[in-house]
């Protein structure tokens, strides 16, 4: 074993010329944006203000931001998918050769779910929650930074991939025995397993900090039903972390000692198991998907309740439809796996629990229906999501309770049926939702307002391009295509590849006015300015800070009466009072113990994919060192003296006032 | 992941009054953070449970199970779940010496109990009875070896933590982290009484 393992200088894809374009791309960006930074002279502010920071809400805001880059990578694979699908008809080949062609499917999926869906939403958490509990930050600031750069780790190294190695041909499930070393021997699947072992850990550990949150950190006289239903529904969402992250961290740790060490878990010989990867993959995965669908729920009830200026209609029946859709999430996994089969009886139960699930979610359909009838909708860009979601998921359900009766899943299985119903409910649900989430609280984030007549160009994009792109899937299902298909010879399917196609660049369309909107709102900033920090009249304690918040969120800490607490307080009188003394405020100061940590184990997965033994060690090594370090740093905290608290919040009350 | 919410333990914060004790919270963080590590074990009970049948034609557990030898590793882990109980008693009493003492007594059992399971490991290699036989011994030392794996971390943390004692005292801090790796001890003990019943009791059936 050489010096660097399994790598060598034809590790890299010359040959590829997309690849080599792509890179190229990349790297001129990264110069771009490095150039940038150096002429503004903000690498002292990245580094102190951002990179280390243990602030929840510039950590969701850095998730987000992550969310976004990978949404393009993601994206881009969509798109080379479809016009190769639209190019390969009547036998052609295409410009993507299978292998290459492998490869973008899979790094697709893993990207869009792990990288892109859960950073936007732990972001999205990570920017609100805190706020709309009345805390000061996380229960465990340094391990929400952790969290963070070990989500991260994992994106570089799926990122990595591209230009060193490759990575999965396998779909992003990475099913044995064609993930094991006998069917997969590069560094693909290795790609995989580390990638999503590292982030998962993060993910774990953000599940834990946010439930130590929720449960210890609620501001005084807020019980647990009376927290707003964006926090009710995260919460949900981490249980699910904490209760199904651990089991693929055990099935892609058993999945790695069959790789490295010639175990049997999985492997036809020796008495392996294929089907006990299928079994553990889908207990994490289908949890995962109430993982990213149930922050959106929130998301959409926050909106309509604030935009028809109602309460929510419904609010504990809304906590409770959440409760179930999460215990329920975890008894119908082998829907995934009909085929694999399991006696009539055992695929029953699962059949009727998956359709089970279509109650408690028609429960919160029928809320937000209730909650908008008498009351006066304002067609804001987060409404139009919310309302966009409401019809586009319901198909989407409707199509999955269709997919649960086994009899027609034995049919339907593995096409494009399949395909377009996820989307119909990731994308129609949970990414609608993180966009209204995103317009919604993007002024309290950044203190400015989003265009708004950009924001409904985009929305329509994305809305047209939807229905465009995926309802023709439905109709290639039944015309009998399979899913991941490099290249077709079937006429009758032309006219729909064609069609889905278009679709995809509406989409994109839609895409490329999420930035231009982002890039003219923050051109046209000083006329947007948000000062009054309660910009549409919000129901929740968020709504009550600054926009965005100073740094320790809440001088005084709030006493809450009611669900709707800051609704409450402004109907009271009791908002922007000035107070006469403010208390010294506790709080955790920036390290940079995350970031390094995280940059050792990114090592250590990149040793691991290529057999570095040496660089896994030392990377190990380090990260345990730095952990000691930090564990006994003792200057760690320090006080916001009442003098500067008192000046800080004078000066945003004499904004309210002039707003 | 264990140890990274320690390191959170002293940034008190999100209080208006002055040093709010956070122990409470790490107690708490940490004791959930126990409950995903209950799901990996889980997850992997359930791969044994599945795949120890599947011996492909070499040895079952019937053929390379020593109740007597386990009893013995497992009396080891056992008795250091009661000695660092006695720890904590004596942590919460300010005793320093005698906290040290039993801390010591206590790593002293683990290392006896990894000590014969590494032995009960390079025995079942060296008679080719190894992890890539078959699907069966694969889900063995997968499972008892995490466990292992897990007392290893336990015992250089106990390490650490009788350094911390010795330097800087019973303050609320190393108390707070001896509270933690207690909560981690008895964890692992009630693992390893899962692990004795189903691996070894079970398979010498």
């Amino acid at each position: 074993m050489s010096f660097f393992g399994k790598l060598t200088l034809e590790s890299i894809p010359y040959h590829e010329p997309i690849i080599m374009v792509t890179l190229a791309v990349v790297g001129v960006i990264g110069l771009v944006i490095a150039a940038l930074i150096t002429k503004h002279q903000k690498w002292g502010v990245l580094w102190h203000d951002w990179l280390t920071s243990v602030d929840h809400k510039r950590l969701g805001i850095m998730y987000i931001l992550l969310a976004l880059v990978m949404l393009i990578r993601g994206f881009s694979d969509a798109i080379m998918m479809r016009t190769q699908q639209a190019l390969a008809t009547n036998g052609a080949a295409g410009y993507l050769p299978p292998e290459h062609y492998d490869q973008i499917f899979t790094a697709h999926g893993v990207i869009m779910i792990i990288f892109m869906a859960m950073p936007f939403m732990i972001g999205l958490m990570n920017l609100i929650l805190p706020l709309q509990i009345g805390a000061r930050d996380v229960a465990f600031p340094f391990l929400n930074n952790l969290s963070f750069w070990l989500t991260t780790s994992g994106a570089v190294l799926i990122n990595i991939s591209l230009g060193l190695g490759e990575f999965a041909k396998t779909g992003w499930v990475a099913y044995p025995p064609l993930s094991e070393l006998a069917y997969s021997p590069g560094v693909g699947v290795d790609y995989y397993i580390w990638a999503l072992q590292i982030s998962g850990i993060g993910t774990t550990l953000t599940g834990v900090n946010f439930i130590a949150t929720v449960l210890k950190m609620r501001a005084p006289g807020m019980k647990l039903m009376q927290m707003p239903i964006f926090t009710w529904t995260c919460t949900w969402a981490n249980i699910l972390i904490v209760a199904s992250f651990p089991i693929l961290t055990a099935v892609l740790g058993l999945l790695t000692l069959d790789r490295y060490l010639d175990f049997h878990f999985f492997t036809n010989d020796g008495g392996g198991n294929a089907m006990m990867y299928i079994n553990l993959f889908w207990a994490w995965g289908h949890p995962e998907v109430y993982i990213l669908i149930l922050p959106a729920f929130g998301i959409f009830s926050e909106v309509i309740s604030t935009f028809t200026s109602k309460r929510l209609f419904g609010y504990s029946s809304m906590v409770w439809a959440s409760g179930a859709i999460s215990i329920l999430g975890f008894i119908v996994w082998l829907h995934h796996f009909f085929t694999m089969g399991s006696s009539a009886n055992v695929n029953a139960f699962f059949g009727v629990m998956t359709m089970v699930i279509a109650v408690p979610t028609g429960v919160k359909l029928f809320n937000w229906l209730f909650t908008i009838y008498r009351g006066r909708l304002r067609i804001t860009v987060p409404v139009l999501w919310t309302l966009g979601f409401m019809v586009t998921f319901t198909i989407g359900g409707m199509t999955g309770v269709l997919l649960a009766v086994p009899g027609a899943d034995y049919v339907l299985h593995n096409s494009l049926f399949l395909i377009a119903h996820f989307h119909n409910t990731i994308l129609g649900g949970a990414v609608f939702g993180y966009m209204a989430g995103f317009a919604f609280w993007f002024p309290k984030a950044m203190g400015f307002h989003l265009n708004e007549r950009l924001g409904k160009a985009s929305f329509w994009c994305w809305q047209v391009g939807f229905y465009v792109a995926f309802m023709p899937l439905y109709v290639l299902g039944f015309l009998g295509m399979t899913r991941r298909i490099n290249h077709t010879d079937n006429p009758a399917w032309n006219f729909w590849i064609y069609f889905a196609a278009v679709g995809a660049f509406i989409i994109l369309a839609g895409i490329i006015l999420q930035f231009v909107q982002l890039y003219v709102s923050f051109r046209d900033r000083e006329q947007n300015l948000d000062t009054t920090g309660d910009p549409w009249n919000g129901h929740t304690l968020e709504w009550s800070t600054s926009s965005p918040p100073q740094f320790y969120n809440f001088a005084k800490l709030p006493h809450v009466t009611d669900i709707d607490a800051f609704t409450d307080m402004k109907e009271k009188g009791q908002a922007y009072q000035r107070e006469q003394a403010y208390q010294p405020i506790h709080m955790p100061k920036n390290t940079a113990s995350g970031i390094f940590m995280a940059a050792c184990i990114t090592a250590v997965g990149f040793a691991a994919i290529w057999h570095i033994w040496w660089l896994a060690i030392a990377g190990l090594a380090s990260a345990f060192v730095l952990f000691l370090v930090r564990a006994y740093d003792n200057d760690v905290d320090y006080y916001v003296q009442p003098d500067e608290v008192t000046r800080i919040e004078h000066a945003h009350l004499d904004n309210v006032v002039r707003g | 992941m264990s140890i990274a919410i320690q390191a959170d333990l002293h940034v008190a914060h999100s209080d208006e009054h002055e040093h709010h004790d956070t122990s409470g919270n790490t107690l708490f963080g940490f004791w959930i953070y126990l409950m995903t590590d209950c799901i990996l074990f889980a997850s992997v009970f359930a791969t044994y449970a599945v795949l120890f049948m599947n011996t492909d034609g070499g040895v079952s557990g019937k053929d390379i199970f020593e109740l007597d030898f386990v009893l013995i590793e497992t009396a080891a882990l056992l008795v250091s779940s009661i000695t660092y109980g006695v720890a904590m008693i004596c942590a919460k009493h300010q005793k320093k010496a005698a906290t040290l003492g039993w801390l010591l007594i206590t790593f002293a059992l683990g290392c006896v109990f990894i000590g014969m399971e590494v032995y009960e490991f390079h025995h079942l290699i060296e008679h080719g009875n190894g992890p890539d036989r078959s699907a069966f011994l694969s889900a063995f030392f997968a499972l008892v070896g995490m466990h292992g794996l897990h007392v290893t971390a336990g015992l250089i943390w106990m390490l650490i933590m009788m350094v911390e004692v010795l330097t800087t005292g019973l303050t609320n801090r190393s108390v707070t982290r001896l509270s933690c790796l207690s909560l981690f001890w008895h964890f692992l003990d009630i693992v390893w009484v899962c692990v004795f019943t189903v691996v070894y009791l079970l398979g010498a059936l």
